[in-house]
């Protein structure tokens, strides 16, 4: 009988044991997610924005046609998953993209969503709307795009110029939101109005940024927070402090540098810390237009010259990546294979190879142990630019160029790179879709607004197209690793090092991912949830 | 003394209007303008919209129209609108005034209460262990920055009861409503006081080497009496004047402090606002500066008059 006993206690505690391990991890509603902001963005209008201080409060507020699977951390072609679309359908030529739209969708002022917002939207985006976008840094994603069309209520097609597969990575973007018609791009601004799983509350400069949950949101039982409430805290000391002390649940995504990962983890041991890459490069500007740098031997002995490895060892302790144009494997999708890699100057292992190489071509361009090349390496007046420039200028000392850091305020570096007054220049590249159609044609085709060193090569131009047409991935992929070959033997844009940066949150916040190959589409939070 | 208090005032006008004129031309030097900006931040420029976006701003006409333009909107109450919040000028930094005023005028409290006090006791104890411990803390409140002192506060904050004062808008207790404003008061209120310390202990010894007052002390008044009423009395005038200085100074403090503190305040505000080239707030938030300066220093030269008989400004 003992036995009977003992045996039903233990079938109890067991089955107890096992309900209270479901519910732990079920996800709970209620509760205001607090992260702090690492700065006051310009305005609320993720259209016109260029930074993700933007599109990481906001995101939220609103929905896009499609979108990357929240909880997959590479965005690829294969985690793209329909949102106010319902499905998607390529014509036979691949020039026509049909969606099927959700119905029943409502703005968060209760009027209905429908396809004339889709084409509204992107009518605004191609410049074609009577109301304009105070900026649109992203027009040229939609070049291809010859016109968007509504079919009724709920169907709306895309007719391109041309096949151009990627133009769904480009859709799934945070930064491509679908805007309501009836709200115009000014009150955009100041007031969003989206069709999101939250809704704008208000927006104090340099003070807060507050959302609250939306009770008539499309996907029912979502989002499980009431709120998210982003304090502004410009000062980065101050806000991990902050985080520590347990007045945040998050920080802001990808603020933590890797020095200061250490400090959180060992004064708050149970924050869950995780490090990604950003897809932001940091890389070198060279202005070929004027001597010394229109001599290309100069520019290939400073592409020679670098030592990757030591920048990344001395600014991330070794974590952090090295690789070309395009984010390199495992979490870039489009980045050469590693062997791949090896085969451009400069980047091959052996350093002092390179150099000795590197300063074979400075002797035939006329300088040497007694004459050195002097030159100024401009750079922003922000630490992630003048460190490298620091390393930079270190490095180029050993092929005799005597460096001299030029350090320009924001508010000049555009215009003084735009006018062509800077020899070298120090520059970060950020990537909001890990997609070789947004890096190749803003950054290097020719007459693309970013690309600053205004970089021109006819025949990579093809290339650019060529692997914009390719269907086959495994095709498409090959394509882009020669044209990011040719791209750094070109010495068009030589990348220094791919970013890593840290994200930490309170063990209590569950179903948040940090996305690893790009810090920009990761942001709609409907279901993250707290566990306290 | 009636007719000073006038030709002051007047001369107080002329001052603003000067000051202004220096201000919103200044500001026009700086390169780059919100324009530049926003397009440097989105990382392209398209002429025709920069265009476009400097004729919505106001800011492509000449710079005398603009000047006017602001002037008379000043003169009628209208501060004009925000270039980066498009909310109206006044909306933005009238909420934020009373947040730095609070902060302001605690660390001059601060800095008064602590200051005036112990340096008269380093004063009259001169030369005693406490007169070097005192003036050790002196030097270190001159030596001091208040954004370290901040970030050392907050990290000892966190470090010992695992909390941190940060700015909070609705404290729900008392001691949360002292920790948002007291302690970023002391850190910004700690050079004030320090200096406030030594100038009182440099102008009380002169003061405590006087006649009168070796007459009062053979009178067989009190040393209390002597210090206080006949020495603290006579040294207090330059004391005022480096408080009146420090009240104009404290601007640059504050704005340090309200950025380790996250306290949203002007100060903080017009560094932001600077960043944006904001011109609105920028202009409006620099004028309000200056008429605080302008102001401190009036009123500092009435006391003059109040503390000191013999100062009594005549025709």
């Amino acid at each position: 009988m003992r036995s009977v006993w003992a045996l039903a206690a233990t079938a109890a505690l067991s089955l107890l044991a096992f309900s209270t391990a479901t519910f732990a991890g079920e996800p709970k509603q209620g509760g205001i997610l607090r992260v702090y902001h690492r700065d006051s963005p310009a305005n609320a209008s993720i259209l016109e924005g260029a930074t993700y201080s933007i599109n990481v409060p906001f995101m939220g507020v609103f929905n896009n046609l499609v979108i990357y699977d929240q909880h997959i951390a590479q965005n690829s072609p294969d985690t793209l998953r329909p949102e106010l679309a319902e499905s998607w359908s390529w014509s036979s030529d691949n020039k026509k993209l049909t969606f099927k739209l959700r119905q029943g969708v409502k703005w968060h002022d209760g009027k209905p969503f429908t396809s004339a917002d889709v084409k509204c939207t992107f009518d605004l985006l191609m410049g074609k709307a009577q109301q304009k976008l105070r900026q649109n840094p992203r027009k040229a994603w939609y070049n291809e795009v010859n016109d968007v069309t509504p079919n009724g209520d709920f169907e709306v097609s895309f007719d391109l110029k041309r096949p151009q597969p990627s133009l769904l990575a480009m859709l799934a973007s945070g930064y491509t939101p679908i805007y309501p018609c009836h709200v115009s791009p000014a009150d955009m601004r100041t007031h969003p109005i989206g069709t999101g799983p939250f809704k704008f509350v208000e927006f104090k400069a340099n003070e807060s940024i507050k959302l609250t949950r939306n009770p008539d949101y499309w996907r029912k039982g979502r989002p499980y927070l009431d709120g998210i409430e982003y304090t502004i805290i410009t000062n980065r000391s101050t806000a991990i402090l902050a985080f520590v002390a347990g007045k945040f649940d998050m920080t802001f995504p990808t603020h933590i540098t890797i020095p200061l990962l250490k400090d959180i983890k060992s004064q708050a041991p149970n924050a869950v810390c995780v490090v990604e890459p950003t897809n932001v490069s940091t890389n070198i500007i060279v202005n070929s237009a004027s001597p010394p740098f229109d001599n290309i031997d100069i520019r290939r002995a400073m592409a020679l010259a670098l030592d990757r490895k030591a920048f990344v060892d001395i600014l991330f302790e070794g974590k952090a990546d090295i690789g070309g144009t395009m984010l390199p494997p495992p979490q870039g999708i489009w980045g050469m294979p590693k062997d791949k890699l090896e085969t451009i100057p400069g980047y091959g292992p052996d350093v002092n190879a390179n150099r000795e190489e590197a300063k074979k071509l400075m002797q035939k361009a006329g300088y040497g142990p007694d004459k050195h090349l002097a030159v100024k390496v401009s750079t922003r007046n922000l630490a992630e630019y003048r460190d490298p420039a620091v390393i930079l200028i270190d490095q180029l000392k050993s092929i005799y160029i005597d460096g001299e850091l030029d350090v320009v305020e924001t508010a000049n570096w555009f215009p003084k790179v735009a006018r062509k007054d800077y020899m070298l220049g120090l520059n970060l590249t950020g990537n909001s879709v890990d997609d070789p159609d947004q890096s190749f044609y803003e950054n290097y085709s020719c007459g693309s607004e970013r690309n600053y060193t205004n970089y021109c090569n006819r025949e990579i131009e093809k290339l650019f197209d060529a692997q914009s047409q390719e269907i086959d991935t495994n095709k498409r992929k090959q394509l882009v690793w020669d044209i990011d070959k040719k791209l750094q033997e070109d010495v068009a844009r030589p990348i220094i090092f791919h970013a890593r940066a840290g994200t930490c949150w309170q063990p209590y916040v569950k179903g948040i991912t940090i996305m690893s190959n790009s810090s920009y589409n990761g942001f709609r939070y409907e279901d993250v949830w707290l566990d306290k | 003394m009636f007719a000073y208090l006038v030709r002051r005032l007047l001369l107080m006008l002329v001052t603003l209007f000067g000051i202004s004129v220096v201000i919103f031309f200044l500001l026009r030097i700086v390169p780059g303008n919100i324009v530049d900006i926003l397009f440097a931040a989105a990382g392209y420029v398209d002429p025709a919209d920069k265009i476009d976006l400097e004729k919505q701003l106001g800011i492509d006409q000449p710079l005398v129209i603009q000047y006017l333009h602001w002037i008379s909107g000043l003169l009628h109450g209208d501060l004009g609108y925000s270039y980066v919040s498009e909310k109206p000028a006044l909306q933005e930094i009238l909420p934020r005034i009373p947040i730095t005023a609070r902060l302001a005028g605690l660390a001059l409290l601060f800095s008064a209460s602590i200051g005036i006090p112990l340096g008269v006791i380093s004063a009259v104890k001169q030369g005693t262990r406490l007169d070097y411990a005192l003036r050790v803390v002196s030097l270190s409140g001159l030596s001091l920055p208040s954004f370290w002192l901040g970030l050392l506060i907050l990290t000892a904050a966190v470090a010992m009861f695992g909390q941190i004062p940060i700015f909070n808008p609705n404290p729900a207790t008392w001691l949360e409503a002292f920790a948002t404003y007291a302690v970023p008061a002391a850190a910004v209120g700690f050079r004030s006081a320090a200096l406030t310390m030594r100038i009182t202990r440099s102008s009380m010894l002169e003061v405590l080497r006087q006649d009168y007052i070796r007459t009062a002390r053979a009178k067989g008044a009190s040393e209390t009496a002597v210090n206080y009423q006949h020495a603290l009395k006579n040294a207090i005038l330059p004391v005022i004047t480096v408080i009146g200085i420090e009240a104009a100074f404290l601007i640059g403090g504050l704005i340090v402090t309200e950025t380790v503190f996250n306290i949203p305040g002007v100060a903080r505000f017009l560094v932001e606002a600077i960043r944006w080239r904001d011109y609105p707030i920028v202009q409006n938030l620099v004028m309000l500066v200056a008429v605080v300066v302008v102001s401190a220093n009036f009123i500092v030269d009435m006391l003059y008059a109040v503390f000191d008989p013999r100062i009594r400004y005549t025709d």
